[in-house]
């Protein structure tokens, strides 16, 4: 049994927060940089260009990329060996991203009430935490800031068993295509299949924190993946939606079993600005 | 992409006429933001036939809400956000009050170009995700109206070369679907 107090947990979001928003993943840099040696297009090089510009000013004078800092995702892997004390491990985590987005000069955009008043909270709280018990006495924390840009334009549906492969494709494509300019491509595709309408958005959004590029360990998937990836780049939206050969830098598909009458698939889109840290404690 | 341009507000039809979608434009002096909510409130101040807080006649407004200042800066990461938001409102800001740009990024509605044509405005776009890029653009900004709103509040800003592409122009013509049909291989 490890006890992890509540102060240890609100320091560590508080700095996850600063840190994801101002520092670009390694491998989301690298396929940045892929992506400009591989694109065609003037204006594709000129943005992508700017990007990788832009990624560096961030890191350097530790300012948020961009100024959509998300409302925050947080991702709670709670080894069953642990014992959290001092209080409760949701207004830890609350009041790590109020300290970090207030200390980080990170924008506040989270409102209470989606349809009525859409009043802001004012300190980007509360995040929408996904809570697992794993084993060990480990606690991972993974935080993964989502802008509007991208996040609306994310769609799942139940498709029928019917429907099979070349259904989940057209949605599949249909989805990125409609999206074009809009999430800030080049985007990271996350793909969710199966389980029940409300896990395969879980598995979608959670495919956008994998290594960029790595593949499903199925080799279906794997090779679903691939073909998905090059279908898209052929759609011609290229960065920033002006035209182009780089409009996905990944496509990662996570599936999980499902019921005898359903085929559920969901898909997640992030902006080139795809942030995650996590840290183990 | 075609020669870099300097484009100064307030904008007159003759310097929009003078832009054409794929332009390099260098953009300086003021521009106003305004993103949803504060769209909302100044098209229902135009239906109520009220005066709007800002003269919106020759003017640009920008598609952003700012990250907070830190110590020493007159703004923090600065990017455009996602145009199509505000469709539903951009066509009567633009044919009632005299908007002449429109500075965000992503394509727009049919009724916006339309408006556009009808009035001789321009649609501008900046490189999302280029906030702190941005930033560096802007030497002055002040809450001038919904400062409730907070980072959707409408914000003075004083810009100064500003990068941004002419993605729609007042002839219509649209970056988006040219590149796109461009480098589209699928079908």
């Amino acid at each position: 049994m490890k006890s992890i107090t509540v102060e240890e947990i609100t320091a560590a979001v508080r700095q996850l927060c600063m840190d994801v928003s101002y520092d670009l993943p390694a491998d989301v840099e690298r396929a940045l940089q892929a992506g400009l040696e591989r694109e065609e297009s003037s204006f594709g090089q000129y943005c992508l260009t700017q990007i990788l510009q832009n990624c560096q000013m961030a890191r350097e004078s530790r300012q948020a990329m961009c100024q959509d800092t998300g409302i925050a995702v947080v991702y709670l892997e709670v080894g069953q060996d642990v014992h959290i004390v001092g209080g409760s491990l949701t207004d830890a985590v609350n009041e790590g991203v109020r300290q970090g987005y207030e200390d980080g000069y990170l924008r506040k955009s989270v409102v209470m009430e989606p349809l009525f008043s859409r009043e802001n909270t004012g300190d980007n709280t509360p995040a929408v935490i996904h809570t697992e018990i794993v084993s060990g006495e480990n606690l991972r924390i993974l935080v993964v800031p989502k802008g509007a840009g991208s996040e609306n334009m994310g769609a799942v549906k139940m498709l029928k068993p019917a429907d099979g492969l070349e259904g989940a494709k057209k949605f599949i494509l249909d989805t990125v295509r409609n999206a074009g300019g809009n999430p800030c491509p080049p985007i990271v595709v996350g793909i969710g299949v199966g389980g029940t309408m409300e896990k395969a958005p879980m598995l979608a959004k959670k495919a956008l924190t994998r290594e960029l590029g790595s593949r499903n360990p199925n080799p279906l998937y794997a090779a679903l993946e691939e073909e998905l990836l090059g279908e898209i780049n052929k759609m011609g939206i290229g960065p920033q939606g002006l035209g182009g050969r780089v409009t996905a830098l990944a496509v990662h598909i996570e599936y999980y079993p499902t019921h005898i009458a359903m085929l559920p698939v969901a898909v997640n889109l992030n902006c080139h600005a795809a942030r995650h840290r996590e840290v183990i404690l | 992409m075609n020669q870099i341009k300097k484009l100064t507000t307030p904008l007159t039809e003759e310097s929009i006429k003078n832009l054409h979608a794929g332009d390099s434009v260098l953009l300086s002096g003021v521009i106003y933001t305004a993103r949803d909510k504060a769209h909302k409130l100044l098209t229902e101040t135009l239906a109520a036939g009220k005066a709007l807080p800002v003269d919106l006649q020759n003017q640009l407004i920008y598609y952003v809400g700012p990250a907070p200042a830190k110590p020493g800066q007159p703004i923090g990461s600065c990017g455009p956000t996602t145009s199509s938001r505000m469709d539903s409102y951009a066509p009567m800001l633009i044919r009632q009050a005299g908007l002449k740009g429109m500075l965000g990024k992503g394509p727009r509605s049919e009724e916006v170009i339309q408006a556009m044509k009808d009035c001789t405005a321009v649609y501008l776009a900046a490189i999302g995700g280029t906030g702190v890029a941005i930033s560096h653009s802007v030497k002055k900004a002040e809450v001038i109206a919904y400062e409730e709103l907070g980072t959707c509040a409408i914000r003075r800003l004083e810009v100064e070369d500003l990068p941004c592409i002419v993605a729609i122009d007042c002839d219509g013509n649209n970056l988006y679907t040219q590149g796109v049909a461009q480098y589209r291989q699928d079908k």
